[in-house]
């Protein structure tokens, strides 16, 4: 039988507001355990949660950006469940009256568009962490995770691959980057995923019973985990078997799901509203300010790049996968005066390279956007070289001084002056009889010889162009 | 010492006639004479005398305020930094906050001397301070007598005058019954005019702190240091506080009191209704007139409050979990043993009974039929007071259907016990205002009278209570023993 996958994804996108959600506790990851997390965090008797208007912000900049509904009327419920990382015994979420409503995000597969349904997005606090190493046995608490707000964004299932559902993801992951809403950081959990998966002999309009597979937090876990979850299901179908609603793990070191807990353990959460907080109200004004204020998306961008600059697809893909970088790329190509082409190369070759080497995001990138643009510009004036530039780069990088300055320190100008370059050519052809013999031959190859020869003998400084015309005359 | 008004001690202590550390010696001493009624859970003797040298310093600086000096004493609901704060529950008996309430924040600030802690139904579930895990609080005017609840140990202190006043909290009548039973003053401000951050939470949409005290003035003058806009707690309501005292003396000429049948008919003793409609004479004489009216809605308050607040507690409560601070088992062999042993241990039986009853009420299936159904018959019921509101100024009825019961006699009777906030719960679920006043005794037992107002008038209330304590002095009685 030809089987149907049907995948509806749920990602907790982390919010990267300096405070948490109902708190003044700072949400910067990677403190002393239990050290960020304040009296209303540990869910101490009489505390109250405020709401923090930023996550709002963000959330409603995303819901314009998705070309959703934002309620004008949304409302915190608690969810109630015990665990001993969730201090309070519900974690404060949305459920009725979420604050974003249906909107949609365009992917494309192998040049194919298609636009996947977003259901909702929701704001909610996340939950402390249990370790459970290092202590003899015991089960240790860290709050510091507690209250940090999420926005819970949840698919459609209109997802048919794992490839199609990756590329959501990653579509999502550059968006929610781009809105500057979270920093998309998967290894310590800003970005996750829950993947609904179910299969169903093609055709059928119904769906299959899901499984939902929890906490996924890389792109290549995603693919994986929904491949070897459809898998499972059709293998268990093909044998008779009938697949049960559960909540399954994927174990990314053996590359299998396993069962978490069925429908029948799952808990009865008992949403009801949080009489602590009061409904989060939206007017159109906020909202046109909202609008007013999102900056140009990924999509609107790629296109940009492609006609204004008419740089190539690659290229396009590179410079524009984060602002920042587009960004940076745009000062340059302004800043230098060079075609944008230049630019594209050398910060998707050189700059690219030798950050990815350092580690380095864009943003903290040695060679600032006004120094590049200096160099490229000495390129682009004749003044230096493609290949004496690759040197100033290094010394660029490695200090603090303008190319110009470094050209001018290491005496790198380029020698344009034609005496002295008909100088020295004449002196390698009187030296170099044999090879002269040959080129005048008609061995052609020859002549890159000659100009290895020229650019040696000055050190690189020589204008090609210059090298090549005198050359040609004189041989 | 012990006898006078806030007003009284104030203008005492701004003279100098007596110094905050004497008056607070004489609280203090007091209480410890009178342990029987058991009306504390913590007496804080040695905050309490720093507190009033620093008092006295300050009175001598010139830089004290109306409340400077002034020995008072927090409900145990209150978080105090330093100081137990049990919520009358063995779950927090060794409970320390590294906090303090707002209200605590807002009384310190004032230079208030705090005496101690008191005590209170456990998380402020019971009508009789029976509850408690540190015992029963006994009622000054008969010991054998409940003092009402879940404020009890602090409607006890008040009429015992073993504080000068008190705080407390009112989630369907925990500040009004009390002070009927015992004989004082209480007020339940507007939902969100007190400040509820480190109040713990009982029903938080119905959760109110207020004033306990032994007059209409001097409520004015606790109230005017509770209330106000607390960017800590969402709930709290950003509306200007008026000076309380500025109207009391206000005439009541043309006041328009409206009376609801609903409240009125069967269940209500009929001494305690003889002596309600004496008060109400005394309103006509100080030129009021009486309109009586209905409002038909009131008879499904006691359910509605039944569903609302224990979902809200259910919630609520499940913080304390023996994980992080209060009571834990011992020796838990896993999670779920930890959690089940140490709730099961440390809560009494009315937490547990609503905790329950709340549970239920949301869980799948019930929602709809229960929760949303109370949240609608809640806003019929806030519907009746803006209706009745709009025609009358004030609102009179009974605080209890009778005199205070004796200890013991509805334990085992939850439902008899709950209708004896039948009178007070309705106004917790509109949200408005209301006050108990002491209107009179039957065989020697103190009869309160309640007055409701629109949202945020408090103002009023507190001059209607005050002109009916101009010509009345039901509320300068003294229980026996306590003079």
């Amino acid at each position: 039988m030809e089987w149907e996958t049907v995948i509806g994804l749920e990602i907790h996108t982390q919010l990267s507001t300096r405070s948490k959600i109902f708190s003044g506790a700072a949400t910067a990851y990677g403190a002393e355990p239990n050290t960020q997390a304040c009296a209303v965090d540990l869910g101490l008797p009489g505390v109250l949660p405020v709401l923090n208007q930023e996550a709002v912000r963000m959330a409603v900049i995303f819901g314009m950006a998705i070309e959703a509904n934002i309620a004008p009327y949304s409302v915190f419920a608690r969810k109630n469940y015990f665990y001993p990382d969730l201090p309070k015994g519900y974690q404060i979420s949305q459920m009725d009256h979420p604050i974003v409503g249906v909107g949609h995000l365009d992917i494309e597969v192998d040049g194919v568009i298609k636009r996947i349904g977003v259901t909702r997005a929701h704001l909610e606090e996340d939950a402390g962490k249990s370790l459970h190493e290092d202590f003899h046995g015991l089960t240790g608490i860290d709050l510091n995770r507690a209250g940090t707000p999420l926005l819970e964004i949840v698919s459609e299932p209109d997802m048919r691959n794992a490839k199609e559902a990756v590329a959501y993801m990653r579509k999502l992951h550059e968006l929610v980057r781009y809105l500057g809403i979270c920093d998309g950081n998967m290894q310590e959990g800003s970005f996750r995923c829950d993947a609904n998966v179910s299969v169903r002999p093609k055709g059928q309009i119904e769906f299959g019973t899901r499984a939902e597979i929890k906490n996924i937090n890389s792109f290549k876990f995603v693919e994986k985990a929904i491949n070897h979850e459809v898998e499972r299901q059709i293998a268990l179908l093909e044998n008779g078997g009938k697949v049960v609603q559960e909540t399954r793990l994927y174990d990314s070191v053996k590359d299998e799901t396993r069962s978490m807990r069925s429908k029948e353990e799952a808990n009865d959460y008992r949403y009801f509203p949080d009489p602590d907080l009061l409904p989060v109200i939206i007017d159109e004004a906020f909202k046109a300010q909202m609008k007013a204020e999102l900056p140009e998306l990924p999509d609107a961008k790629k296109q940009r790049f492609k006609v204004d600059y008419q740089l190539d697809e690659e290229s396009v893909a590179i410079l524009t996968a984060s602002r920042a970088l587009a960004d940076y790329f745009e000062a340059v190509n302004k800043k230098s005066g060079c075609e944008a082409k230049l630019c594209a190369n050398w910060i998707t070759g050189d700059l690219s390279a030798a950050l990815n080497k350092a580690g380095l995001d864009i943003i903290a990138s040695p060679i600032n956007d006004e120094r590049l643009s200096g160099l490229l510009a000495r390129i682009g004036d004749g003044t230096i070289s493609g290949k004496i530039a690759k040197q100033v780069f290094e010394l660029l990088w490695q200090s603090a001084a303008s190319a110009d300055d470094i050209i001018a320190e290491q005496g790198l100008t380029q020698i344009s002056d034609t005496g002295a370059i008909v100088a020295i050519i004449d002196k390698i052809i009187a030296d170099n009889p044999n090879q002269v013999e040959q080129y005048r031959s008609g061995k052609d190859k020859m002549f890159a010889f000659f100009v290895g020869q020229v650019m040696k003998a000055m050190q690189g400084k020589a204008n090609p162009a210059e090298v090549n015309k005198i050359l040609k005359e004189r041989l | 010492m012990h006898n006078k008004t806030l007003a009284e001690l104030s203008l005492g202590l701004q003279a100098k006639t007596f110094s905050s550390v004497e008056l607070t010696q004489c609280f203090l001493d007091r209480i410890n004479q009178h342990q029987q009624l058991n009306a504390y859970i913590t007496v804080t003797t040695e905050l309490a005398m720093a507190q009033a040298k620093a008092a006295d310093q300050r009175i001598a600086n010139g830089t004290a305020d109306l409340l400077t000096g002034i020995p008072i004493a927090q409900k145990d609901i209150f978080c105090t930094q330093g100081v137990v704060t049990t919520c009358g529950s063995k779950m927090l008996a060794n409970f320390s906050a590294p906090y303090n309430a707002t209200v605590v924040d807002k009384f310190y600030l004032a230079g208030a001397v705090m005496l101690g802690k008191l005590n209170m139904d456990e998380f402020a579930m019971g009508s009789s301070n029976e509850t408690s895990y540190f015992g029963a609080v006994r009622n000054p005017w008969n010991i054998n007598s409940v003092p009402g609840g879940s404020s009890g140990g602090s409607a006890a202190a008040v009429s015992a005058r073993l504080a000068a006043s008190a705080t407390g909290t009112d989630t369907g009548g925990s500040i009004r019954q009390p002070a009927a039973l015992c004989g004082i003053t209480g007020l339940k401000p507007t939902y969100g005019r007190v400040s509820r951050y480190g109040m713990i939470a009982y029903a938080s949409s119905l959760d109110q702190g207020g004033p306990m005290t032994r007059s209409a003035e001097d409520a004015a003058i606790m109230l005017q240091a509770m209330a106000g806009f607390d960017e800590k707690d969402s709930t709290s309501v950003d509306v200007p506080v008026p000076d309380y005292r500025a109207n009391l003396n206000k005439s009541l000429a043309g006041l328009k009191i409206g009376l609801p049948k609903e409240f009125f008919g069967e269940g209500l003793d009929e001494n305690v209704a003889a002596t309600l409609a004496t008060a109400i004479d005394e309103y006509r004489r100080l030129g009021a007139e009486i309109i009586d009216i209905s409002m038909p809605n009131l008879k499904l308050a006691i359910p509605a409050y039944y569903v609302i607040a224990p979902a809200e507690c259910s919630a609520n409560l499940s913080r304390f979990d023996g994980v992080r601070y209060g009571y834990r088992c011992d020796n838990p062999t896993d999670l779920t043993d930890l959690y089940t042993r140490s709730r099961g241990e440390a809560f009494g039986k009315e937490v547990k009974r609503r905790i329950l009853m709340g549970t239920y009420a949301l869980s799948t299936g019930y929602y709809d039929a229960y929760y949303l159904k109370a949240q609608k018959i809640r806003r019929l019921i806030s519907e009746d007071f803006k209706a009745a509101l709009a025609s009358v100024d004030v609102i009179m009825g009974p605080v209890t259907p009778s005199t205070a019961f004796g200890i013991g006699e509805k334990m085992d009777d939850p439902i008899a016990m709950y209708l004896s906030d039948i009178y007070t719960i309705a106004i917790n679920l509109a949200g408005v205002p209301a006050m108990s006043i002491p209107a009179g005794f039957v065989a020697g037992m103190p009869v309160g009278l309640q007055l409701i107002g629109d949202y945020f008038s408090e103002d009023r209330l507190l001059n209607i209570a005050h002109q009916y304590q101009q010509v009345t002095d039901w509320h300068n009685f003294i229980p026996t023993g306590f003079e």
